[in-house]
């Protein structure tokens, strides 16, 4: 168990590219965090850093009380669970598990009870004689979460573990994830692009845009309270609404549409306003014109995406309410509303 | 890989009917076959035939009654200028040179891929180009200077001196470069975490992933010194270093001594010589078949 914490870590790459800008933050003992960004974003190249798979071009990593910038992935007391997991192909799913154990200097004895221990919590007990190639994607997976297991490391580092499984499995080895991390108490740090992942597993969020932090936050703040336009447009799906509006003597307007709600700062002049598609009423006296053009029938929900004053705009409706094509009439929840920086694209 | 094989099965449960170009491809197939199996037919056929016979009547088609005769002298006789090597010593001979030059071959190839592919060496391409360029020299144009080499180390008539100038290979260290360059590299790194050096990596993973071209490479590799004639020809004059190639060839030159040479015993040391080639690729297609139908990586 150890707090991991990051101060000014940076990584430029021989050719020059710099993947992470300085970044600073600490993950605290027993959680979870999610780092969650577009392709490219530079998620892998910090946690390879953290992993000590990928040289720091400056900062300082500790992880519980010690700097690790010099020292061998080995040692870190780490454990990762890669894309592609990573098995020993020409190994036994027991073989694989107790690798690690075994180059330790493990006694066989504890080695074998560790593995079927570790095995038996991911049900993995009849599958331990198997190679990796007569298992299915589900079951790899759980194989390489027994390889991180069975060390019983300081840290678990996840390097988009889900992406190569179907949406259902996906779903399940999300719950199971997690449920194990809590189980364990182990410090860990996961990257995914999905922001669905991120949101259900992480105590905290933090979210990378071209190698810079965007925000850090629990998956509600960063719901309900995106720090700029990038975040809120990158986590949600359907993403945020996010039109062009100014602030008027106090009062947000939308391109002639009134008094739509007070301005929270003494803002003046163009801003960005931003708002959830599930905080957006169907309403005969609303207040603003909305104009739909493409019906989505989701289910439990129902989506339509249109036009407000001449910007692209969504709204979410449950199941039991009346949509039609073509013009309707919407009210905006005041509380729900988010202005940004039109500029920055920060939050005001 | 695994997909192609398992997936021709499918096609032989399609209705019967006479395919032309089948019975075509078969025709072409077993004329080949006949044609490659016809010359160790006629030396095993010809080989059961006393040397007068065979000096008279040529090439023989049907069986004698000297065959056992034959390869008993060919095997166990004493021979040669000294009087002392016989087939069995030969056979040893060319064992070692076979088996010595195929595992240094693919010893010093691995090592050498592995550092090439693995290590952030410095001039690790230019490194592999040279080793590549040494396939344009290989060993009938630099021939004297490797004798010298060899004679000035005094190592001429040892089997070191006959395997080890030999075992450097370009083409093997090219074929395990391509293969480690495609196992995936998340291996080396989940490796490293669980606490694998490199010499650990190397023994625990990459040596038993690459154990079909292994086994490619044992093959061609033995199959090539099995087969040397001209290097051993120039670096051991001790007849007891003589592999079968020679030993052949030395029961035809006694010709010029002016009696009738042993034909049929040198057929007989033919058909030995041939068994281990044979033997090897039979031995080894198993883990071929095994490596391809086991989508291992
Ligand atoms: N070895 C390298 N040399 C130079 N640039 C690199 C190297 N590895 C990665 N990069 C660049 O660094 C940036 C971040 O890469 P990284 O692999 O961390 O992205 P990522 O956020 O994990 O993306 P994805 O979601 O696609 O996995 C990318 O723009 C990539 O092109
Ligand atoms: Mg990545």
């Amino acid at each position: 168990m150890a707090q991991v914490s990051l101060e000014g870590i940076r990584k430029v790459y021989p050719n020059g590219f710099q993947a992470v800008e300085a970044t600073d933050f600490t993950i605290r003992d027993g959680e979870f965090v999610v780092l969650v960004g577009p392709s490219g974003c530079g998620k892998s190249t910090l946690l390879r850093m953290i992993a000590g798979l990928e040289d720091i071009t400056e900062g300082t990593l500790k992880i519980g009380d010690r700097v690790v910038n010099d020292v061998d992935p080995a040692d870190r007391d780490i454990a990762m669970v890669f894309q592609n997991y990573a098995l020993y192909p020409h190994m036994t799913v027991r073989r694989n598990i107790g690798y690690g154990l075994k180059n330790r200097g493990t006694p066989a004895s504890e080695i074998a009870a560790k593995v079927e221990d570790a095995a038996r919590m991911l049900n993995l007990t009849d599958y331990l004689d198997r190679k990796p190639a007569q298992l299915s994607g589900g079951q790899r997976q759980r194989v390489a979460m027994g390889r991180a297991v069975v060390r019983d490391p300081a840290l678990f580092l996840f390097d988009e573990p889900l992406s190569n499984l179907d949406a259902k499995l996906r779903n399940q080895m999300r719950i199971e994830i997690k449920a194990l991390q809590r189980r364990l108490g182990t410090t860990a740090v996961y990257v995914t692009h999905d922001q669905v992942e991120a949101m259900t597993m992480a105590d905290r969020i933090i979210v990378l845009n071209a190698g810079r932090i965007e925000q850090i936050g629990t998956p509600s703040e960063i719901y309900h309270n995106p720090a700029s336009t990038f975040v809120a447009s990158f986590m949600g799906a359907p993403p945020m609404n996010l039109i062009a509006a100014q602030v008027d003597r106090g009062q947000v307007r939308i391109n002639g549409y009134d008094g739509i709600m007070p301005a929270p700062t003494s803002a003046n002049g163009p801003v960005t306003l931003g708002i959830r598609p599930e905080d957006i009423e169907l309403d005969g006296q609303g207040s603003v014109p909305f104009q739909v053009d493409i019906l989505e029938e989701l289910g439990a929900h129902r989506l339509l995406h249109g036009q407000l004053a001449g910007q692209p705009f969504t709204v979410l409706i449950n199941k039991d309410h009346a949509a039609q094509m073509g013009e309707n009439r919407i009210t905006l929840k005041p509380e729900a509303l988010r202005l940004f920086d039109t500029e920055t694209g920060r939050t005001l | 890989m695994a997909d192609t094989t398992l997936e021709t099965p499918a096609v032989a449960h399609r209705p019967r009917k006479i395919r032309w170009h089948a019975i075509g491809d078969h025709l072409v197939l077993i004329l080949g076959s006949l044609l490659m199996i016809l010359p160790p037919l006629l030396a095993l056929t010809t080989a059961s035939h006393d040397a007068v016979t065979i000096h008279r009547e040529g090439l023989q088609l049907t069986l004698g009654d000297d065959l056992g005769k034959n390869f008993h002298a060919a095997m166990f006789e004493k021979g040669g200028f000294t009087q002392t090597v016989d087939g069995t010593l030969m056979l040893m001979n060319s064992l070692i040179l076979g088996i010595g030059f195929a595992v240094g071959k693919i010893v010093i190839s691995m090592m050498a891929a592995y550092a090439i592919v693995y290590f952030r060496l410095r001039f690790a391409t230019l490194a592999f180009w040279v080793i590549f360029t040494t396939l344009l020299l290989p060993l009938e144009v630099r021939i004297l200077p490797s004798y010298e080499a060899i004679q000035k180390l005094g190592l001429t008539n040892t089997y070191t001196g006959l395997i080890v100038p030999l075992i450097a290979s370009a083409t093997g260290t090219f074929f395990f470069r391509q293969f480690f360059m495609s196992v995936p590299e998340e291996l080396a790194e989940a490796a490293r975490i669980d606490g694998a050096g490199p010499w650990k990596f190397f023994i625990d993973i990459l040596v038993p992933l690459s154990r079909t071209m292994i086994a490619a490479i044992f093959i061609i590799m033995f199959v090539f010194g099995w087969n040397q004639y001209l290097w051993p020809t120039l670096i051991t004059t001790d007849e007891s270093f003589f592999t079968l190639v020679r030993g052949i060839k030395q029961i035809v030159l006694s010709y010029t001594d002016g009696q009738i040479p042993e034909h049929g015993q040198a057929l007989a040391l033919a058909i030995v010589a041939m068994i281990p080639p044979v033997a090897i690729v039979i031995f080894f297609q198993n883990w071929f078949v095994k490596g391809l139908t086991e989508s291992d990586k």
